[in-house]
């Protein structure tokens, strides 16, 4: 089945030439450049994966990334032409799952993409378990479903696959770059940001109190491992 | 590069590294304080740091000097007057008295006369009533007349109270020959009536010849009056003497603080201006020189606020517009950038010219893209923008993952690197992806300078600073070049074409890399022998760098035979140098 794209992007040139890329490498893509349209031509075209520009006229890629995200856990990736820690983590903690740096090379972007698109081969019966005694969340691996206290946590699938890498060794240290490989499919090491802010955001959905975690650890200086108790 | 500066040294009171290094210093400084902590330490600091307290201790100083040397003059006059008075009084009544004597005594012509004892006594004791309680004494000198010495009041210490030396004079019995009236002072404890205890007396002694013979008649004067005078004055010089003193510090104090308060609250006002509070002012008033000073300050600050303000401006100016200029280039260049990859896959298909253009484009656009990623990046770092992402990283992993990540450039240039690394972790406070940025580099241009021969690469630390050092055996540099390689777009040897790809920015950039972290990037190189660069950074991210763990000249480098003492840069923050005889460029390898 071929994915369906969709490019937000208000540069007709880079759209139409993102067009070509993606066609060829066998992606159904739809465009948009206008960051007010964007979340009707999202709801329209119920795309597998969004490329978003975050410069945009409108709305600004960040609020569409946070209205997509709202109603969608599908895959977003960021197109940006900043790289300043700012911009980035902001687009990260907005929704988005990974990010490519312009100008970028196509073969680079479309890995990415099938990075996150790469998914649901797990089919395998896991129930995972983690987190210190009484506050607990349980994995249903082949369903994708997250439960704390019997009651569902909804993830993004990104997140789902990083919880899921943590709990599966529980007490085994992960860096950042061993989880960027294993998560996001990087095969060298790559911003390690992505790592910290994904898992802030998964800590302020699971954890009791974000400020102070008790089920994704940070261990000072290497990286994180899951909680037990 | 100037409103970073002045940016950056505003932030510096309040940088949580600078809060923390002063709170680190306090329990040090105060155990030192303890421990030597005697209350002249004390006194001594707070003297050079107060000048009030200095004026004050000055002014004490000079004014207890003066006041002494005053009042001993004033008390010694006086006590002078005293004596003087008492001896011109005693010298009259001693007259007086050898004239009464003789007149008393020349009748009787036998010196065994009977009546002498009494007359002696009669004459003596009428003497007496006129000394004010003193006492009198009339020595027969010689042996020729009958009586012993007598005495009024009768006591008998009076006689032997008499000194030899006076009496001596009063005989005649010494320089000048010949008798005479002399006189001393003397202490002694006599049983008149009145006294107890040693008291001090003048004792005036005159020669008296009479029909009979020669006598010594002695006055015993007291002094106790003159000497409770004395002691008086002595007293009350002391007295307002001290409270002289005290006044005048005290004035002294008043007065400095009238201009040293003002001075202090400048100070203060100065501090929390450095500290970023730039719409801090002095109060103004009256119009003397104390008013001068603080409206000078304040049209200072006011300027300084006026330019301060003037280059933030400039400053977000600069950023928002290499932010603008980013995002303009960086999109369409993604177009072109995407084209060229779909045309350059494509280029089997065209023919040859036109598929070694396909080539070119491609290439020439990795390193228009390197340049421009470069540029953008040394323009963060002048507008100040670029921005330390530090946290606790072992680099252990980076540095073998940046020896892993240039293996197959290194593989292509036959050279081994060869990796020296400690027992993981080894745990700093560092931005990786700078980190990362800059080993690269080095480990790049290492590479491409062996000429064939091994990199070492070695990471070492200890309690305050972690340092990795990239050393080639190539070519080396040339005396002064380990300073020029930091420089922008610098090239050993301009005159011979580029061989690499590298922007000519890379060691600007990592130079920069290492100063954001408080840290040092410093080059080492020798002709024929290779260099070395090495890079230290503090383990807690912006403590002060005082040593590196790892030396910069390498052990085997020979001693240099020409200028350029390698061994000083140690304490050189980021000196530079590299590589390569000549031609080769040396800078980054990004893109």
């Amino acid at each position: 089945m071929r994915a369906r794209v969709l490019v937000v992007d208000d540069d007709p040139a880079l759209a139409e030439m993102l067009g070509i890329v993606l066609r060829s490498e066998g992606f159904l893509p739809s465009f948009v450049a206008d960051g007010e349209r964007a979340l009707g031509a999202f709801r329209e075209a119920r795309p597998d994966i969004v490329l978003l520009d975050l410069m945009l006229p409108g709305m600004s890629g960040i609020d569409v990334c946070r209205a997509i995200r709202a109603e969608s856990g599908i895959p977003i990736v960021m197109l940006t032409a900043k790289s300043d820690t700012v911009d980035v983590v902001l687009g990260l903690e907005s929704g988005a799952d990974d990010y490519v740096v312009k100008p970028f090379k196509p073969k680079e972007l479309v890995a990415r993409m099938r990075a996150r698109l790469r998914r649901g081969e797990d089919v395998t019966p896991e129930l995972l378990t983690i987190g210190p005694p009484g506050n607990q969340i349980t994995i249903d691996v082949p369903a994708h479903t997250v439960s704390r206290y019997g009651e569902e946590v909804k993830l993004t699938p990104l997140e789902f696959d990083l919880l899921v890498a943590l709990a599966r060794k529980p007490r085994q240290v992960f860096t950042r770059e061993v989880l960027l490989e294993q998560v996001w499919g990087y095969r060298h090491a790559a911003d390690t940001r992505l790592v910290n802010v994904h898992v802030q955001r998964l800590r302020a959905k699971i954890e009791p109190d974000p400020e102070r975690p008790e089920i994704i650890l940070t261990v000072r200086g290497v990286g994180y491992k899951a909680g037990t108790g | 590069m100037r409103s970073w500066l002045l940016e950056r040294l505003r932030a510096l009171p309040r940088h949580p590294a600078v809060v923390r290094a002063l709170d680190w210093t306090r329990p040090a400084r105060d155990a030192v304080a303890r421990r030597t902590g005697t209350v002249w330490v004390a006194a001594q600091r707070s003297r050079r740091r107060s000048l009030q307290v200095r004026l004050v201790t000055i002014t004490l100083v000079m004014s207890s000097l003066l006041v002494a040397i005053f009042g001993v003059l004033v008390a010694s006059m006086i006590t002078e007057g005293l004596v003087k008075d008492k001896e011109d009084n005693a010298l009259k009544q001693v007259n007086q008295g050898a004239a009464t004597v003789t007149q008393q005594l020349e009748p009787i012509k036998d010196p065994g006369d009977p009546n002498l004892g009494p007359s002696i006594l009669g004459v003596l004791s009428r003497l007496q009533t006129t000394t004010g309680g003193g006492a009198v004494a009339l020595v027969p000198t010689g042996s020729k007349i009958q009586v012993g010495p007598q005495t009024s009041p009768n006591d008998d210490k009076l006689v032997p109270a008499i000194p030899d030396e006076l009496r001596g004079d009063v005989v005649g019995a010494h320089d000048p020959p010949g008798p005479q009236i002399a006189h001393q002072f003397i202490t002694a404890d006599l049983a008149l009536p009145g006294s107890s205890g040693p008291q001090p007396y003048l004792v005036y002694g005159s020669p008296v010849v009479v029909s009979v013979g020669q006598f010594e008649l002695y006055y015993f004067f007291p002094l106790a009056a003159e000497q409770t005078a004395a002691d008086l004055v002595r007293n009350t010089v002391i007295a307002t003497g001290t409270a002289l003193v005290l006044l005048l510090a005290l004035l002294a104090a008043l007065t400095t603080r009238l201009v040293v308060q003002p001075v202090r609250t400048a100070a203060r006002t100065a501090q929390r201006l450095s500290a970023g509070l730039l719409d801090q002012r002095m109060e103004v008033r009256g119009e003397d020189d104390l008013a001068l000073l603080a409206a000078s300050f304040n049209q200072m600050a006011e300027n300084l606020q006026r330019q301060i303000i003037r280059l933030e401006e400039m400053s977000r100016l600069q950023r928002r517009f290499t932010s603008d200029v980013s995002h303009e280039l960086r999109t369409p260049l993604t177009t072109v950038r995407m084209a060229a990859d779909l045309i350059f896959m494509e280029r089997g298909d065209f023919d040859p010219a036109v598929s070694r253009s396909a080539e070119l484009l491609h290439d020439e656009l990795d390193r228009f893209e390197a340049l421009l990623t470069d540029l953008l990046e040394i323009s963060r770092f002048d507008a100040g923008f670029a921005v330390l992402d530090a946290e606790p990283t072992d680099l252990v992993p980076v540095v073998t993952a940046v020896a892993e990540r240039l293996g197959p450039l290194a593989r292509r240039a036959g050279v081994h690197i060869d990796l020296r690394v400690p027992e993981p972790p080894v745990i700093a406070e560092v931005d990786q992806r700078r980190v990362e940025r800059i080993l690269r580099n080095l480990v790049g241009n290492a590479v491409e300078h062996a000429e064939g021969r091994p990199v070492e690469l070695t990471l070492a630390c200890d309690d305050a600073a972690v340092a990795v050092t990239v050393r080639d055996h190539g070519v080396g540099l040339n005396p002064g070049e380990e300073k020029l390689v930091f420089n922008r777009f610098w090239r050993a040897d301009p005159s011979r074409a580029r061989q690499t790809g590298g922007t000519g920015l890379g060691l600007s950039i990592g130079l920069e890399d290492a100063r954001l972290h408080g840290g040092w990037l410093e080059a080492w190189g020798a002709h024929g022998q290779g260099a070395q660069f090495r890079l230290t950074l503090p383990v807690r991210a912006g403590d002060r760098l005082a040593s590196s763990p790892l030396r910069l000249v390498p052990d085997d480098a020979l001693p240099a035979i020409d200028a350029v003492p390698p061994v000083t840069p140690l304490a050189l923050p980021a000196a530079p140098a590299h590589p390569v005889d000549g031609a080769i460029d040396l800078g980054g390898d990004h893109g």
